[in-house]
């Protein structure tokens, strides 16, 4: 009798990278909702916008590129860039941005460098950057949470703004947005008022900014799920938390009244998302485990220091693209001791 | 030295794979019957190969020595039973690339009668050094059973500078489907710790460790038991938990002892030699009975054969009839796997013969053995690296291997990757990385043997150059002593010139002479 012949081993875990990615978009969802409840329609039209592009311009450039559209597709790593980077957008943003940031994370930032699993930089991130460096205004233009404001756009009217950018009548822009926490926190340290003074606003919660905090706390659960799942490991978000809150809390020790206290970083930004979703991305971290520890610690890190002393508070995009440029080296140098070697060097 | 907590330790990755040994574990089918034509492979073992002893036409016993070793890594071949060569030629054989390799092919003639010249059975053992022993072992034709088949002689057989603490024999039988060594422990464990007995005196170790994965409950009780009713009393049956390679050598020897084999090196640098259990029931015959190797319990399993359970297979019969013995191929057959799932190998046609180192026909379904799916790319998650036993780091092997970074496969360790296919098996992007790294390794070898022939052809170009450049000198040489020969001579103190020069000038004198005297007068 005759057989067919391949390699061992045969058979394997029935995972896949569809899988994954479909599991860092379901992980999403409480957050999502979260994002939703606090701010608004925009979260869901933006993710939405940068789907549809995302998809579209994927196609496409598969298309040109002769490579399979619909299996490459499915592999869901668009639409979880396209997620990520539509979270991290005002809700009310002009939709040609969202459809800009995400033509420029898939065509330049990913297929440029040869798509999923070549490209050295987080695509939305990148995205992200070059938004805000090119279009400062509106990406700055923050809802304020629920419970902080009267105004509750409709989901028509939200997506009116969106589209035409044109607002309910008796509406003004400045009226209904207003600055993100980590801005405001900026600006009035830079008024030279203390923290105390800063935290009798009502824009702060118990341990970060009102509404902040919960979507942090529903990503955070979206995360664990990854943990739990084994979709993403413990390495990058500890180290990308212990970096920030043993930098900061090193300095709020020194100086507690012009160095906000480490939990307002945890809550008040997208550092959550970012220590989950964003800096475990596998293809730009670090793959060694102790340089993954290192690398989530450096993030965290550069987070406080930007959010601190640099020229932007949206520090977790810098932060990780930084890292990005920095993890073959960190590779390098974490290399694992293999088995029948001494600890240094060779066996 | 005692080792203290055996089975305490813990090793690096591994997997969890569905065991699937129920099928097939403690059934036995009985022994395959003699066909009437064997086909017996002179290569069944890692090393050289070995040489026919016999000519077609020439008859030949069960236990006969038909091919001998010639170098010291090898092993003999013996006829599995009494009849006739009929040809030796090339015969295809079980090889992954489905290659053919020299064969003695011989019709049984049905008496299975012995060959009237076998050693004495040595039950004295203790009294006889360990060489001798080891001379026995080489004598029978053992090598590992356990699939590998590296000659056992040369493994028992340290040198006379390593000092052995453990013997570590290895009951851990990891690859899913294979129960064949399970089975050899329930029901011939006296017969395994009598062949401890007699390593123990041949390697002289202090103590002897004997794996077995707690997925057999029934063997651990029957090998505990059989050690309890030895007379040995630095052996023990150590329980290790059941994970995927657990029975890989250097895996088993971490696990039980602590040590790790260094990084290219062998067990028996650390002080240990690890040995399979039908390998030791090998020896047990081979000292005791003085009987050389010529069968071996073979595993038969899958969904895609009626019967799956454990059969005795004299080597040399063919794969089809194994199977046909146990009840046949089923609806469900698809591939055809020697040795496990995971790192067995596909045969594309079951008419090759059985050898020492099949240790598991695994007839897989579609659903068992699914074919290759289309591989996405690395999205460097690092699951691999988690599950590698090696401590390697598979995602950057596998980089280095497709763009044929061969120096850089090295530098990443890429020798020391046991093949186990635990990266490949967790894969999400279901990459066919053991592929990879088995190229990267031929790859590396053949540019190896290239150096040396390039090596080679520079010292022998060199050795012309010089051997030109010598005889031009020498020739330059003679040429020279030639020249200064003639140039002295016409110098002008050549004695024949001189001579007739003396005369001409003497005859002149005398004219002179002759005129003065003639003018007075």
């Amino acid at each position: 009798m005759k057989f067919p012949v391949h390699t061992s081993p045969y058979g394997h875990l029935p995972n896949s990278v569809s899988r994954e990615m479909g599991l860092v978009l379901a992980a999403l969802v409480p957050g999502v909702v979260a994002m939703v409840w606090y701010f608004g329609w925009g979260v869901v039209i933006n993710i939405a916008i940068a789907s549809v592009t995302a998809v579209v311009a994927e196609a496409a450039v598969l298309k040109l590129r002769g490579r399979p559209v619909a299996r490459t597709l499915a592999d869901l790593s668009a639409l979880v860039t396209a997620t990520l980077l539509a979270i991290a957008l005002p809700p009310l943003l002009p939709w040609w941005l969202t459809v800009l940031g995400t033509l420029f994370a898939i065509l330049f930032v990913k297929h440029l460098y040869g798509g999923l699993g070549y490209n050295p930089f987080n695509p939305a991130m990148a995205a992200y950057v070059l938004l805000l460096i090119s279009f400062p205004v509106p990406m700055t233009r923050w809802l304020p949470p629920e419970m902080l404001t009267d105004v509750h756009l409709s989901f028509l009217q939200t997506l009116q703004a969106i589209l035409t950018g044109h607002l309910p009548d008796a509406l003004t822009w400045d009226a209904i947005t207003s600055a993100t926490p980590l801005d405001e926190m900026r600006t009035q340290l830079e008024f030279n008022k203390t923290i105390s003074e800063i935290r009798q606003s009502p824009l702060w919660g118990d341990f970060g900014a009102r509404g902040w905090e919960w979507v942090g706390n529903w990503f955070a659960i979206g995360g664990l799920f990854l943990l739990w799942r084994k979709v993403i490991g413990w390495q990058i978000p500890a180290g990308v938390l212990a970096g920030l809150l043993l930098t900061a809390g090193l300095f709020w020790m020194f100086d507690p009244e012009t160095i906000p206290f480490p939990g307002f970083h945890l809550f008040s930004g997208g550092t959550i998302l970012g220590a989950f979703f964003i800096a475990t991305d596998p293809v730009t971290a670090s793959t060694t485990p102790r340089g993954r520890l290192i690398y989530g610690f450096l993030i965290g890190m550069t987070v406080f220091i930007i959010r601190t002393w640099g020229g932007y508070p949206d520090a977790v995009a810098f932060a990780v693209l930084l890292m990005n440029m920095a993890a073959p080296t960190i590779d390098y140098y974490t290399r694992p001791r293999v088995f029948g070697q001494r600890e240094n060097g060779d066996g | 030295m005692i080792t203290r907590n055996p089975g305490s330790w813990d090793f690096h990755g591994g997997i969890h794979r569905p065991d699937m040994k129920a099928m097939s574990a403690g059934k036995y089918l009985g022994k395959v019957p003699l066909p009437k034509r064997l086909v017996i492979p002179l290569q069944q073992h890692i090393g050289t190969i070995a040489e026919p002893l016999v000519e077609p036409g020439e008859r030949v016993f069960k236990g006969q020595t038909i091919a001998r070793v010639t170098e010291y890594i090898g092993a003999p071949i013996h006829a599995p039973t009494s009849g006739t060569i009929i040809e030796i030629s090339e015969q295809p054989v079980a090889h992954p690339s489905g290659l053919s390799a020299p064969c003695i092919m011989m019709e049984a003639d049905g008496e299975d009668r012995w060959w009237d010249q076998l050693p004495e059975p040595l039950p004295w053992f203790e009294e006889l050094d360990a060489a001798t022993l080891r001379e026995r072992i080489r004598w029978a034709g053992i090598v590992g059973l356990g699939g590998a088949a590296f000659p056992t002689s040369v493994k028992v057989n340290p040198g006379p500078d390593r000092k052995i603490d453990t013997l570590v024999i290895n009951g851990a039988e990891c690859e899913p489907y294979i129960t064949c060594d399970d089975y050899l422990m329930r029901t011939q464990a006296d017969r395994i710790v009598e062949g401890i007995r007699v390593l123990m005196h041949v390697v002289n170790a202090g103590e002897c460790l004997i794996g077995i994965e707690d997925n057999k409950p029934e063997a651990i009780a029957a090998m505990e038991k059989a050690v309890a009713d030895s007379d040995l009393q630095t052996t023990r049956v150590i329980t290790v938990p059941t994970r995927y390679p657990m029975g890989g050598e250097k895996q088993l020897i971490k696990v039980l002892t602590g040590k790790e084999v260094p990084s290219n090196g062998i067990p028996a640098e650390i002080g240990v030699i690890c040995l399979n259990v039908a390998t030791t029931a090998a020896v047990t015959d081979a000292v005791m009975a003085g009987r050389p190797l010529l069968s071996r319990l073979v595993t038969v399993t899958g969904e895609g054969v009626n019967n799956p359970g454990n059969v005795e297979v004299p080597y040399g019969v063919p794969m089809s009839q194994v199977i046909e013995f146990t009840g046949g191929y089923s609806d469900k057959a698809y591939k055809l796997i020697l040795g496990g799932p995971m790192m067995g190998f596909t045969l594309g046609d079951d008419e090759v013969p059985v050898t020492k180192a099949t240790n598991c026909l695994l007839v897989a379904s579609r659903e068992e053995a699914p074919d290759p799916v289309h591989a996405q790319p690395c999205i460097r998650c690092g699951k691999c690296a988690a599950a590698c036993p090696a401590q390697l780091l598979p995602q950057q092997l596998y980089w280095y291997a497709r763009s044929k970074d061969l120096e850089k496969c090295q530098e990443y360790n890429l020798f020391d990757c046991i093949e186990c296919g635990c990266c490949a098996w967790v894969c999400p992007s279901h990459i066919p990385l053991v592929q990879y790294y088995r190229f990267a390794k031929t790859e590396t070898w053949a540019q190896e043997k290239e150096k040396q022939a390039a090596e080679e052809a520079r010292r022998r170009h060199e050795a012309r150059v010089e051997r030109l450049e010598r005889l031009e000198r020498e020739r330059k040489a003679r040429l020279r002593k030639k020249k200064e020969a003639l140039e002295k001579k016409s110098s002008g103190t050549d004695p024949k010139k001189a001579a007739i020069e003396a005369a001409v000038q003497r005859a002149a004198q005398k004219k002179k002479a002759q005129q003065q005297t003639e003018e007075p007068s």
